[in-house]
Protein backbone atom coordinates (compact mmCIF):
# COMPACT_ATOMS: atom_id res chain seq x y z
CA UNK A 1 0.00 0.00 0.00
CA UNK A 2 1.04 3.36 -0.66
CA UNK A 3 1.10 6.38 1.18
CA UNK A 4 2.81 9.37 -0.68
CA UNK A 5 0.43 12.14 -1.48
CA UNK A 6 -3.38 12.37 -1.41
CA UNK A 7 -4.61 11.04 -4.91
CA UNK A 8 -7.06 13.38 -7.14
CA UNK A 9 -9.44 10.59 -6.99
CA UNK A 10 -10.09 11.46 -3.15
CA UNK A 11 -11.88 15.02 -4.60
CA UNK A 12 -14.70 14.35 -7.08
CA UNK A 13 -14.94 16.87 -9.48
CA UNK A 14 -18.24 18.04 -9.56
CA UNK A 15 -20.41 17.26 -12.28
CA UNK A 16 -20.30 20.16 -15.27
CA UNK A 17 -23.32 21.32 -17.41
CA UNK A 18 -23.39 20.97 -20.91
CA UNK A 19 -20.60 22.86 -22.83
CA UNK A 20 -22.78 24.69 -25.36
CA UNK A 21 -25.39 26.57 -22.85
CA UNK A 22 -22.29 28.41 -21.53
CA UNK A 23 -20.93 29.61 -25.01
CA UNK A 24 -24.50 31.14 -26.51
CA UNK A 25 -25.27 34.07 -24.54
CA UNK A 26 -28.29 35.11 -25.71
CA UNK A 27 -29.24 38.28 -27.39
CA UNK A 28 -30.83 41.55 -24.91
CA UNK A 29 -34.09 42.60 -25.76
CA UNK A 30 -33.86 46.81 -25.90
CA UNK A 31 -36.75 49.42 -25.07
CA UNK A 32 -36.90 52.98 -25.87
CA UNK A 33 -37.40 54.03 -22.82
CA UNK A 34 -34.18 52.65 -21.22
CA UNK A 35 -31.65 55.19 -21.73
CA UNK A 36 -33.98 57.80 -19.73
CA UNK A 37 -34.48 54.98 -16.80
CA UNK A 38 -31.31 54.52 -16.84
CA UNK A 39 -29.83 57.90 -16.26
CA UNK A 40 -33.00 58.79 -13.76
CA UNK A 41 -32.13 59.76 -10.34
CA UNK A 42 -32.95 57.06 -7.27
CA UNK A 43 -35.49 59.46 -5.04
CA UNK A 44 -35.81 57.59 -1.21
CA UNK A 45 -39.40 57.11 0.18
CA UNK A 46 -40.31 60.13 2.25
CA UNK A 47 -41.79 59.55 5.59
CA UNK A 48 -43.42 62.68 6.75
CA UNK A 49 -44.88 60.99 9.58
CA UNK A 50 -41.49 59.93 11.29
CA UNK A 51 -40.13 63.21 10.89
CA UNK A 52 -43.90 65.05 12.57
CA UNK A 53 -43.53 62.82 15.32
CA UNK A 54 -39.73 63.67 16.07
CA UNK A 55 -40.74 67.06 16.12
CA UNK A 56 -43.42 66.58 18.53
CA UNK A 57 -41.08 64.76 20.75
CA UNK A 58 -38.31 67.50 20.71
CA UNK A 59 -41.25 70.31 21.68
CA UNK A 60 -42.72 67.56 24.80
CA UNK A 61 -38.28 67.36 25.55
CA UNK A 62 -37.84 71.24 25.76
CA UNK A 63 -41.06 71.63 27.51
CA UNK A 64 -39.57 68.78 30.35
CA UNK A 65 -36.21 70.60 30.27
CA UNK A 66 -37.56 73.75 30.30
CA UNK A 67 -39.87 73.17 33.79
CA UNK A 68 -36.98 71.82 35.31
CA UNK A 69 -35.08 74.88 34.66
CA UNK A 70 -37.83 77.26 35.50
CA UNK A 71 -40.18 75.99 38.40
CA UNK A 72 -38.62 77.57 41.53
CA UNK A 73 -40.09 74.38 43.51
CA UNK A 74 -37.70 72.16 42.41
CA UNK A 75 -35.36 74.07 44.90
CA UNK A 76 -31.98 72.84 42.68
CA UNK A 77 -30.35 74.48 45.65
CA UNK A 78 -31.19 72.64 48.36
CA UNK A 79 -31.03 69.59 45.99
CA UNK A 80 -27.43 70.87 45.79
CA UNK A 81 -27.07 71.60 49.66
CA UNK A 82 -28.15 67.81 50.65
CA UNK A 83 -26.44 66.08 47.63
CA UNK A 84 -23.00 65.46 50.02
CA UNK A 85 -24.99 65.49 53.51
CA UNK A 86 -23.44 62.66 55.41
CA UNK A 87 -26.10 60.80 56.54
CA UNK A 88 -27.03 60.89 52.95
CA UNK A 89 -23.31 58.97 52.36
CA UNK A 90 -23.94 56.71 54.89
CA UNK A 91 -27.26 55.53 53.39
CA UNK A 92 -25.55 55.57 49.85
CA UNK A 93 -22.62 52.79 51.59
CA UNK A 94 -25.27 51.06 52.81
CA UNK A 95 -27.12 50.53 49.83
CA UNK A 96 -24.10 49.77 48.01
CA UNK A 97 -22.46 46.87 49.96
CA UNK A 98 -25.87 45.57 50.69
CA UNK A 99 -26.18 45.43 46.61
CA UNK A 100 -22.95 44.21 46.55
CA UNK A 101 -23.21 41.19 49.71
CA UNK A 102 -26.86 40.26 47.96
CA UNK A 103 -25.38 39.95 44.82
CA UNK A 104 -21.95 38.14 45.53
CA UNK A 105 -24.22 35.59 48.03
CA UNK A 106 -27.19 35.62 46.00
CA UNK A 107 -25.24 34.70 42.55
CA UNK A 108 -22.99 31.70 44.57
CA UNK A 109 -26.39 30.09 45.69
CA UNK A 110 -27.98 30.81 42.66
CA UNK A 111 -25.37 28.63 40.98
CA UNK A 112 -25.64 26.17 43.34
CA UNK A 113 -29.32 25.98 42.40
CA UNK A 114 -28.86 26.08 38.37
CA UNK A 115 -26.20 22.96 39.09
CA UNK A 116 -28.63 20.99 41.20
CA UNK A 117 -31.00 22.11 38.63
CA UNK A 118 -29.33 20.59 35.43
CA UNK A 119 -27.97 17.54 37.53
CA UNK A 120 -28.88 13.89 36.79
CA UNK A 121 -30.76 13.68 40.26
CA UNK A 122 -34.32 13.44 40.41
CA UNK A 123 -34.33 14.78 44.16
CA UNK A 124 -31.88 17.32 43.54
CA UNK A 125 -33.56 18.75 40.27
CA UNK A 126 -36.59 18.92 42.17
CA UNK A 127 -35.82 20.91 44.96
CA UNK A 128 -34.32 23.25 43.03
CA UNK A 129 -37.57 23.66 40.98
CA UNK A 130 -39.78 23.94 43.94
CA UNK A 131 -37.39 26.35 45.66
CA UNK A 132 -37.50 28.51 42.36
CA UNK A 133 -40.86 28.15 41.98
CA UNK A 134 -41.58 28.95 45.68
CA UNK A 135 -39.40 31.63 45.56
CA UNK A 136 -40.33 33.81 42.60
CA UNK A 137 -44.28 33.35 43.94
CA UNK A 138 -43.92 35.74 46.71
CA UNK A 139 -43.46 39.39 46.76
CA UNK A 140 -39.75 40.41 47.85
CA UNK A 141 -42.12 42.87 50.15
CA UNK A 142 -43.67 40.07 51.79
CA UNK A 143 -40.46 38.45 52.23
CA UNK A 144 -38.52 40.99 53.78
CA UNK A 145 -41.08 41.53 56.07
CA UNK A 146 -41.80 37.58 56.90
CA UNK A 147 -37.72 37.40 57.88
CA UNK A 148 -38.08 41.18 59.74
CA UNK A 149 -41.08 38.97 61.98
CA UNK A 150 -39.20 35.66 62.20
CA UNK A 151 -39.30 36.53 66.10
CA UNK A 152 -43.06 35.50 65.98
CA UNK A 153 -42.60 32.11 64.59
CA UNK A 154 -39.74 31.22 66.38
CA UNK A 155 -38.62 32.60 69.06
CA UNK A 156 -35.38 31.24 69.48
CA UNK A 157 -33.28 29.78 66.81
CA UNK A 158 -30.71 26.85 67.73
CA UNK A 159 -27.77 24.87 66.25
CA UNK A 160 -27.90 21.43 66.47
CA UNK A 161 -28.26 18.00 65.38
CA UNK A 162 -31.31 17.74 63.72
CA UNK A 163 -34.33 16.24 65.81
CA UNK A 164 -31.31 15.91 68.76
CA UNK A 165 -29.04 17.84 70.70
CA UNK A 166 -28.78 21.66 70.27
CA UNK A 167 -25.19 23.67 70.50
CA UNK A 168 -25.65 26.91 70.40
CA UNK A 169 -29.29 29.12 70.83
CA UNK A 170 -29.84 32.40 70.03
CA UNK A 171 -33.22 35.02 70.65
CA UNK A 172 -34.69 35.26 66.63
CA UNK A 173 -35.02 39.45 67.72
CA UNK A 174 -31.56 39.92 68.37
CA UNK A 175 -30.52 38.49 64.89
CA UNK A 176 -32.95 39.30 62.68
CA UNK A 177 -31.99 42.85 62.95
CA UNK A 178 -33.61 44.99 59.82
CA UNK A 179 -30.14 44.62 57.90
CA UNK A 180 -30.08 40.82 58.49
CA UNK A 181 -33.28 40.59 57.26
CA UNK A 182 -32.92 42.68 54.42
CA UNK A 183 -29.29 41.18 53.60
CA UNK A 184 -31.36 37.68 54.07
CA UNK A 185 -34.79 38.40 52.29
CA UNK A 186 -33.03 39.96 49.44
CA UNK A 187 -30.39 37.30 48.79
CA UNK A 188 -32.98 34.56 48.65
CA UNK A 189 -34.83 36.52 46.11
CA UNK A 190 -31.94 37.09 43.99
CA UNK A 191 -30.65 33.47 44.38
CA UNK A 192 -33.90 32.13 42.91
CA UNK A 193 -33.84 34.53 39.78
CA UNK A 194 -29.94 34.22 39.02
CA UNK A 195 -30.57 30.11 39.04
CA UNK A 196 -32.62 30.94 36.04
CA UNK A 197 -30.30 32.97 34.71
CA UNK A 198 -27.68 31.07 34.91
CA UNK A 199 -29.54 27.96 34.01
CA UNK A 200 -30.23 29.46 31.07
CA UNK A 201 -26.44 30.26 30.41
CA UNK A 202 -25.48 26.60 30.61
CA UNK A 203 -28.36 25.47 28.17
CA UNK A 204 -27.10 28.00 25.73
CA UNK A 205 -23.56 26.53 25.11
CA UNK A 206 -23.78 23.61 22.71
CA UNK A 207 -23.12 19.70 23.84
CA UNK A 208 -19.95 19.58 21.79
CA UNK A 209 -18.19 21.80 24.09
CA UNK A 210 -18.49 19.73 26.57
CA UNK A 211 -18.05 16.68 25.05
CA UNK A 212 -14.92 17.85 23.11
CA UNK A 213 -13.27 18.82 26.81
CA UNK A 214 -14.27 15.87 28.11
CA UNK A 215 -12.59 13.82 25.42
CA UNK A 216 -9.52 15.98 25.91
CA UNK A 217 -9.02 14.59 29.23
CA UNK A 218 -10.17 18.05 31.17
CA UNK A 219 -11.27 17.31 34.44
CA UNK A 220 -15.12 18.09 35.55
CA UNK A 221 -14.37 21.60 36.94
CA UNK A 222 -11.98 22.51 34.66
CA UNK A 223 -14.27 21.64 31.37
CA UNK A 224 -17.13 23.90 33.69
CA UNK A 225 -14.51 26.75 34.39
CA UNK A 226 -12.60 26.77 31.83
CA UNK A 227 -14.73 25.62 28.73
CA UNK A 228 -18.44 26.08 29.79
CA UNK A 229 -18.61 29.15 32.30
CA UNK A 230 -16.99 31.44 29.69
CA UNK A 231 -18.88 30.36 26.72
CA UNK A 232 -22.18 30.90 28.94
CA UNK A 233 -21.22 34.15 29.92
CA UNK A 234 -22.76 36.66 26.94
CA UNK A 235 -25.73 34.98 27.39
CA UNK A 236 -25.43 35.73 30.99
CA UNK A 237 -23.94 38.61 31.48
CA UNK A 238 -27.27 41.31 30.05
CA UNK A 239 -29.49 39.44 32.48
CA UNK A 240 -27.75 39.78 34.89
CA UNK A 241 -26.85 43.35 34.44
CA UNK A 242 -30.81 43.60 34.41
CA UNK A 243 -30.78 42.01 37.88
CA UNK A 244 -28.03 44.16 38.88
CA UNK A 245 -29.34 47.29 38.41
CA UNK A 246 -33.14 46.02 39.48
CA UNK A 247 -31.37 45.10 42.70
CA UNK A 248 -29.60 47.99 43.66
CA UNK A 249 -32.91 49.87 43.27
CA UNK A 250 -34.78 46.99 44.80
CA UNK A 251 -32.64 47.68 48.15
CA UNK A 252 -34.77 50.85 49.00
CA UNK A 253 -37.53 48.75 49.76
CA UNK A 254 -35.63 48.02 52.92
CA UNK A 255 -36.61 51.59 54.04
CA UNK A 256 -40.23 50.12 54.97
CA UNK A 257 -38.32 48.24 57.91
CA UNK A 258 -36.29 51.07 58.83
CA UNK A 259 -32.27 50.41 57.57
CA UNK A 260 -31.30 53.45 56.65
CA UNK A 261 -30.41 52.56 52.95
CA UNK A 262 -29.63 56.29 50.64
CA UNK A 263 -33.93 56.74 50.68
CA UNK A 264 -34.87 56.00 54.35
CA UNK A 265 -31.83 58.39 55.08
CA UNK A 266 -33.41 60.88 52.90
CA UNK A 267 -36.95 60.22 53.82
CA UNK A 268 -35.68 60.54 57.63
CA UNK A 269 -34.33 64.16 56.90
CA UNK A 270 -37.66 65.20 54.93
CA UNK A 271 -39.99 64.00 57.19
CA UNK A 272 -38.29 67.33 59.27
CA UNK A 273 -37.66 70.15 57.14
CA UNK A 274 -40.77 68.90 54.52
CA UNK A 275 -38.73 69.91 51.58
CA UNK A 276 -40.00 66.41 50.19
CA UNK A 277 -39.16 67.31 46.48
CA UNK A 278 -35.51 68.05 46.50
CA UNK A 279 -34.93 65.42 48.85
CA UNK A 280 -36.59 62.45 46.62
CA UNK A 281 -34.44 64.40 43.83
CA UNK A 282 -31.35 64.32 45.91
CA UNK A 283 -31.39 59.92 46.37
CA UNK A 284 -32.90 60.00 42.49
CA UNK A 285 -29.71 61.14 41.07
CA UNK A 286 -27.32 59.14 42.88
CA UNK A 287 -29.53 56.20 41.65
CA UNK A 288 -29.16 57.45 38.04
CA UNK A 289 -24.96 58.31 38.86
CA UNK A 290 -24.92 54.22 40.14
CA UNK A 291 -27.10 53.23 37.37
CA UNK A 292 -25.12 54.47 34.58
CA UNK A 293 -21.98 53.42 36.28
CA UNK A 294 -23.31 49.96 36.64
CA UNK A 295 -23.89 50.09 32.64
CA UNK A 296 -20.63 51.01 31.88
CA UNK A 297 -19.24 48.29 33.79
CA UNK A 298 -21.80 45.66 32.22
CA UNK A 299 -20.17 47.25 29.02
CA UNK A 300 -16.86 46.42 29.76
CA UNK A 301 -17.66 42.96 31.21
CA UNK A 302 -19.90 42.30 27.75
CA UNK A 303 -16.67 43.20 25.57
CA UNK A 304 -14.42 41.03 27.51
CA UNK A 305 -16.38 38.17 26.85
CA UNK A 306 -16.80 38.80 23.17
CA UNK A 307 -13.27 37.74 23.00
CA UNK A 308 -13.66 35.61 19.73
CA UNK A 309 -17.28 36.12 18.46
CA UNK A 310 -16.63 39.58 16.84
CA UNK A 311 -14.65 40.11 13.80
CA UNK A 312 -14.11 43.40 14.26
CA UNK A 313 -11.93 45.07 16.92
CA UNK A 314 -12.65 46.42 20.43
CA UNK A 315 -14.69 49.68 20.49
CA UNK A 316 -14.56 52.36 23.24
CA UNK A 317 -17.37 52.93 25.39
CA UNK A 318 -17.92 56.55 24.07
CA UNK A 319 -17.77 55.43 20.63
CA UNK A 320 -20.61 52.65 21.29
CA UNK A 321 -22.88 55.27 22.59
CA UNK A 322 -22.42 57.44 19.96
CA UNK A 323 -23.14 54.80 17.67
CA UNK A 324 -26.36 54.68 19.63
CA UNK A 325 -27.49 58.30 19.99
CA UNK A 326 -28.38 59.78 16.99
CA UNK A 327 -27.60 63.52 17.88
CA UNK A 328 -24.41 62.29 18.30
CA UNK A 329 -22.94 63.29 14.97
CA UNK A 330 -24.10 60.76 13.10
CA UNK A 331 -23.88 60.89 9.10
CA UNK A 332 -25.88 61.67 6.59
CA UNK A 333 -26.30 57.93 5.70
CA UNK A 334 -27.81 56.88 8.82
CA UNK A 335 -29.87 59.72 8.73
CA UNK A 336 -31.53 58.48 5.08
CA UNK A 337 -33.94 55.85 7.27
CA UNK A 338 -35.29 58.88 7.90
CA UNK A 339 -35.83 61.37 5.35
CA UNK B 1 -7.19 -12.90 11.20
CA UNK B 2 -4.63 -14.98 9.51
CA UNK B 3 -1.27 -16.38 11.39
CA UNK B 4 0.81 -13.70 10.13
CA UNK B 5 -0.36 -10.99 11.60
CA UNK B 6 -1.42 -13.15 15.09
CA UNK B 7 1.58 -11.96 17.53
CA UNK B 8 0.63 -8.38 17.94
CA UNK B 9 -1.36 -7.37 20.85
CA UNK B 10 -4.08 -5.31 20.00
CA UNK B 11 -4.06 -1.72 21.50
CA UNK B 12 -8.27 -1.91 21.31
CA UNK B 13 -10.15 -4.69 22.38
CA UNK B 14 -13.78 -4.48 22.22
CA UNK B 15 -15.71 -7.51 23.05
CA UNK B 16 -19.89 -8.32 23.21
CA UNK B 17 -20.38 -4.12 23.74
CA UNK B 18 -24.17 -3.35 23.14
CA UNK B 19 -25.61 -0.38 23.56
CA UNK B 20 -29.47 1.09 22.87
CA UNK B 21 -31.09 4.12 23.26
CA UNK B 22 -34.37 3.83 25.26
CA UNK B 23 -36.14 1.01 22.86
CA UNK B 24 -33.51 1.60 20.11
CA UNK B 25 -30.90 -0.93 19.62
CA UNK B 26 -28.02 1.06 18.49
CA UNK B 27 -24.94 -1.82 18.87
CA UNK B 28 -26.17 -5.05 19.42
CA UNK B 29 -23.03 -7.25 20.08
CA UNK B 30 -19.90 -5.54 18.58
CA UNK B 31 -16.13 -7.95 18.71
CA UNK B 32 -13.32 -5.88 17.11
CA UNK B 33 -9.52 -5.57 17.43
CA UNK B 34 -7.24 -2.76 16.42
CA UNK B 35 -3.59 -3.17 16.29
CA UNK B 36 -1.25 -1.45 17.26
CA UNK B 37 -0.42 1.50 14.10
CA UNK B 38 -3.42 -0.09 12.17
CA UNK B 39 -5.68 2.26 10.54
CA UNK B 40 -9.59 1.00 10.99
CA UNK B 41 -12.17 2.53 8.69
CA UNK B 42 -15.72 2.08 10.25
CA UNK B 43 -18.13 2.03 7.26
CA UNK B 44 -21.93 2.04 6.90
CA UNK B 45 -25.57 3.97 6.67
CA UNK B 46 -25.94 6.63 8.81
CA UNK B 47 -27.73 5.05 12.04
CA UNK B 48 -26.02 1.71 11.57
CA UNK B 49 -24.19 2.60 15.41
CA UNK B 50 -20.65 3.80 13.78
CA UNK B 51 -20.75 6.68 16.22
CA UNK B 52 -22.08 5.31 19.23
CA UNK B 53 -18.97 2.40 18.55
CA UNK B 54 -16.61 5.27 18.49
CA UNK B 55 -17.89 7.13 21.49
CA UNK B 56 -17.71 3.91 23.61
CA UNK B 57 -14.47 3.96 23.07
CA UNK B 58 -13.40 6.57 25.49
CA UNK B 59 -16.26 6.50 27.34
CA UNK B 60 -18.21 9.47 26.39
CA UNK B 61 -21.16 6.68 25.83
CA UNK B 62 -21.45 4.02 28.13
CA UNK B 63 -22.32 1.02 27.22
CA UNK B 64 -24.71 -1.78 28.20
CA UNK B 65 -23.02 -4.82 28.16
CA UNK B 66 -19.54 -5.92 26.73
CA UNK B 67 -16.48 -3.79 26.64
CA UNK B 68 -13.80 -1.99 25.76
CA UNK B 69 -10.14 -2.35 26.66
CA UNK B 70 -7.23 -0.16 25.84
CA UNK B 71 -3.81 -1.31 26.07
CA UNK B 72 -5.05 -4.04 28.65
CA UNK B 73 -7.61 -1.47 30.64
CA UNK B 74 -10.96 -1.86 30.92
CA UNK B 75 -12.37 1.52 29.89
CA UNK B 76 -14.43 3.32 32.28
CA UNK B 77 -14.90 0.07 34.52
CA UNK B 78 -13.25 -1.40 37.62
CA UNK B 79 -13.17 -5.35 37.02
CA UNK B 80 -13.62 -6.87 40.70
CA UNK B 81 -14.71 -10.59 40.71
CA UNK B 82 -17.82 -11.23 38.10
CA UNK B 83 -18.53 -7.04 38.72
CA UNK B 84 -17.43 -3.99 37.03
CA UNK B 85 -17.89 -1.13 38.63
CA UNK B 86 -18.21 2.02 36.92
CA UNK B 87 -15.10 4.31 37.49
CA UNK B 88 -14.78 7.40 39.28
CA UNK B 89 -14.85 11.02 36.86
CA UNK B 90 -10.85 11.38 37.85
CA UNK B 91 -9.95 8.19 36.44
CA UNK B 92 -12.12 8.51 33.10
CA UNK B 93 -10.54 11.82 32.51
CA UNK B 94 -7.07 10.15 32.74
CA UNK B 95 -7.94 7.10 30.46
CA UNK B 96 -9.42 9.24 27.88
CA UNK B 97 -6.03 11.48 28.12
CA UNK B 98 -5.21 8.75 26.11
CA UNK B 99 -7.72 8.80 23.15
CA UNK B 100 -7.45 11.53 20.77
CA UNK B 101 -10.91 12.09 19.30
CA UNK B 102 -11.69 15.01 16.63
CA UNK B 103 -15.20 15.53 15.85
CA UNK B 104 -17.67 16.00 13.23
CA UNK B 105 -18.56 19.75 14.01
CA UNK B 106 -14.66 20.44 15.17
CA UNK B 107 -16.02 21.43 18.72
CA UNK B 108 -12.74 24.21 18.80
CA UNK B 109 -13.52 26.31 21.83
CA UNK B 110 -15.03 29.80 19.86
CA UNK B 111 -13.46 31.60 23.40
CA UNK B 112 -9.78 30.65 22.99
CA UNK B 113 -7.57 31.62 20.02
CA UNK B 114 -5.85 28.77 18.18
CA UNK B 115 -2.98 28.73 20.46
CA UNK B 116 -4.82 28.04 24.04
CA UNK B 117 -7.69 25.67 22.07
CA UNK B 118 -4.11 23.65 21.50
CA UNK B 119 -1.96 24.44 25.00
CA UNK B 120 -5.08 24.02 27.53
CA UNK B 121 -4.78 20.21 27.73
CA UNK B 122 -1.39 19.50 28.04
CA UNK B 123 -1.20 22.32 30.55
CA UNK B 124 -4.25 21.63 32.67
CA UNK B 125 -3.93 17.87 32.73
CA UNK B 126 -0.61 16.59 31.58
CA UNK B 127 1.18 19.27 33.67
CA UNK B 128 3.64 20.02 30.43
CA UNK B 129 5.18 23.55 31.31
CA UNK B 130 3.52 26.03 29.71
CA UNK B 131 6.29 26.96 27.12
CA UNK B 132 7.19 23.57 26.29
CA UNK B 133 3.43 23.58 25.47
CA UNK B 134 3.53 26.78 23.15
CA UNK B 135 7.02 25.27 21.16
CA UNK B 136 5.06 21.85 20.75
CA UNK B 137 1.65 23.82 19.53
CA UNK B 138 3.37 25.67 17.08
CA UNK B 139 5.41 22.67 15.85
CA UNK B 140 1.71 20.83 15.29
CA UNK B 141 -0.17 23.55 13.67
CA UNK B 142 2.72 23.36 11.18
CA UNK B 143 2.26 20.03 10.51
CA UNK B 144 -1.00 20.25 9.39
CA UNK B 145 -0.46 23.13 7.55
CA UNK B 146 -1.32 26.24 9.23
CA UNK B 147 1.84 28.09 10.54
CA UNK B 148 1.12 31.29 12.09
CA UNK B 149 -2.20 31.20 12.34
CA UNK B 150 -1.32 30.91 16.10
CA UNK B 151 -3.43 34.25 17.32
CA UNK B 152 -6.15 33.61 15.29
CA UNK B 153 -9.95 32.53 16.80
CA UNK B 154 -11.49 29.43 15.67
CA UNK B 155 -14.77 31.91 14.17
CA UNK B 156 -12.02 33.92 11.79
CA UNK B 157 -10.88 30.05 9.93
CA UNK B 158 -12.51 27.77 7.66
CA UNK B 159 -13.99 24.54 8.49
CA UNK B 160 -11.16 22.91 6.74
CA UNK B 161 -8.51 25.03 9.11
CA UNK B 162 -11.15 24.45 11.77
CA UNK B 163 -10.76 20.64 11.40
CA UNK B 164 -6.80 20.46 11.10
CA UNK B 165 -6.81 23.15 14.41
CA UNK B 166 -9.07 20.27 15.99
CA UNK B 167 -6.77 17.18 14.53
CA UNK B 168 -3.79 19.07 16.26
CA UNK B 169 -5.32 19.77 19.36
CA UNK B 170 -6.14 16.27 19.89
CA UNK B 171 -2.41 15.70 18.94
CA UNK B 172 -1.11 17.68 21.30
CA UNK B 173 -1.86 15.27 24.72
CA UNK B 174 0.37 12.48 22.57
CA UNK B 175 -2.44 10.44 22.86
CA UNK B 176 -2.01 6.59 21.55
CA UNK B 177 -5.12 6.28 19.43
CA UNK B 178 -6.46 8.44 17.56
CA UNK B 179 -10.62 8.70 17.08
CA UNK B 180 -12.25 10.34 14.34
CA UNK B 181 -15.85 10.81 14.02
CA UNK B 182 -16.77 11.74 10.41
CA UNK B 183 -14.44 14.43 9.97
CA UNK B 184 -15.59 15.94 6.49
CA UNK B 185 -19.15 15.37 6.47
CA UNK B 186 -19.25 19.27 7.99
CA UNK B 187 -17.06 20.50 5.25
CA UNK B 188 -17.87 22.33 1.58
CA UNK B 189 -16.37 19.92 -1.24
CA UNK B 190 -13.28 21.42 -2.01
CA UNK B 191 -11.81 21.58 2.12
CA UNK B 192 -11.77 17.96 2.66
CA UNK B 193 -8.92 17.07 0.66
CA UNK B 194 -6.59 19.29 2.94
CA UNK B 195 -8.08 17.34 6.14
CA UNK B 196 -8.07 14.21 4.74
CA UNK B 197 -3.94 14.65 3.55
CA UNK B 198 -3.37 15.99 7.27
CA UNK B 199 -4.92 12.39 8.14
CA UNK B 200 -3.26 10.50 6.00
CA UNK B 201 -0.23 11.91 7.22
CA UNK B 202 -0.66 10.79 10.76
CA UNK B 203 -1.39 7.77 9.38
CA UNK B 204 2.14 7.57 7.59
CA UNK B 205 3.61 8.43 11.04
CA UNK B 206 2.21 4.84 12.22
CA UNK B 207 -0.76 6.38 14.51
CA UNK B 208 -2.99 4.35 15.41
CA UNK B 209 -6.52 5.38 14.16
CA UNK B 210 -10.12 4.49 14.25
CA UNK B 211 -12.08 6.82 11.62
CA UNK B 212 -15.95 6.77 10.85
CA UNK B 213 -16.13 8.05 6.75
CA UNK B 214 -18.13 8.25 4.36
CA UNK B 215 -14.68 8.72 1.94
CA UNK B 216 -14.56 5.38 0.86
CA UNK B 217 -11.25 7.14 -1.41
CA UNK B 218 -9.85 7.14 1.93
CA UNK B 219 -10.91 4.02 3.04
CA UNK B 220 -9.14 2.51 -0.35
CA UNK B 221 -5.96 4.08 -0.16
CA UNK B 222 -5.04 4.48 3.71
CA UNK B 223 -7.38 1.76 5.85
CA UNK B 224 -5.78 -1.65 6.92
CA UNK B 225 -8.69 -2.85 7.48
CA UNK B 226 -12.62 -1.65 6.51
CA UNK B 227 -15.03 -3.00 8.99
CA UNK B 228 -19.15 -2.73 7.63
CA UNK B 229 -21.50 -1.74 10.10
CA UNK B 230 -25.61 -2.42 9.69
CA UNK B 231 -28.19 -2.55 12.00
CA UNK B 232 -25.87 -2.38 15.39
CA UNK B 233 -23.39 -5.49 13.75
CA UNK B 234 -20.55 -5.71 11.88
CA UNK B 235 -21.82 -7.84 8.48
CA UNK B 236 -18.36 -7.57 7.17
CA UNK B 237 -14.52 -6.59 7.76
CA UNK B 238 -11.47 -7.24 6.14
CA UNK B 239 -8.30 -5.20 4.05
CA UNK B 240 -9.82 -2.58 2.44
CA UNK B 241 -9.53 -4.39 -1.69
CA UNK B 242 -11.10 -6.89 -0.49
CA UNK B 243 -13.91 -5.51 1.38
CA UNK B 244 -14.23 -2.68 -0.79
CA UNK B 245 -13.87 -4.62 -4.27
CA UNK B 246 -16.26 -7.89 -3.33
CA UNK B 247 -17.70 -7.49 -0.58
CA UNK B 248 -19.62 -10.49 0.70
CA UNK B 249 -22.46 -9.23 2.47
CA UNK B 250 -25.55 -7.99 1.00
CA UNK B 251 -25.91 -4.96 2.45
CA UNK B 252 -22.00 -3.96 2.33
CA UNK B 253 -22.59 -4.54 -1.52
CA UNK B 254 -25.81 -2.23 -2.06
CA UNK B 255 -24.35 0.54 0.46
CA UNK B 256 -21.26 0.47 -1.50
CA UNK B 257 -23.08 0.39 -4.95
CA UNK B 258 -24.84 3.59 -3.91
CA UNK B 259 -22.08 5.51 -2.48
CA UNK B 260 -19.72 5.03 -5.28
Amino acid sequence: MTRSGISPSLIEAPDRPPAESLESTPSLTHREDDEALLAAKLVPLRRPGQWASAVVLLVLLAMLVHTLLTNKRFQWGVVGDYFTRGSIMHGLVLTLWLTGAVMACGYLLGIGLAAMRLSGNPILRTLSFGYVWLIRSVPPLVQLLFWYELASLYPQLSLGIPFGHEFVTVKTAHLFTGVLAAFVGLTLDTAAFSAEIVRGGILAVEHGQTEAAQALGLGRGRVFRRIVLPQAMPAIIPASGNLLIGLLKATSIVSVIAVADLLYSVQLIYNQNYLIMPLLLVATIWYIILTTLLSIGQYYVERHYARGTNRRGDRPFWRLARANVSVFGRTRNDLAGLS
Amino acid sequence: MTAAVAPVVPLVRIRGLRKSFGTNLVLSGIDLDVRPGEVTVLLGPSGSGKSTLLRCINHLEKPDAGFVELAGEIVGYRPDGNRLHELHTRAITRQRTRVGMVFQQFNLFPHLSVLDNIVEAPVAVRRVPKKQAVARALELLERVGLAGREDSYPRQMSGGQQQRVAIARALAMEPELMLFDEPTSALDPELVGDVLSVMKDLADTGMTMIVVTHEIGFAREVADTVVFLDGGQIVESGPPARVLAHPRNERARAFLAAVL
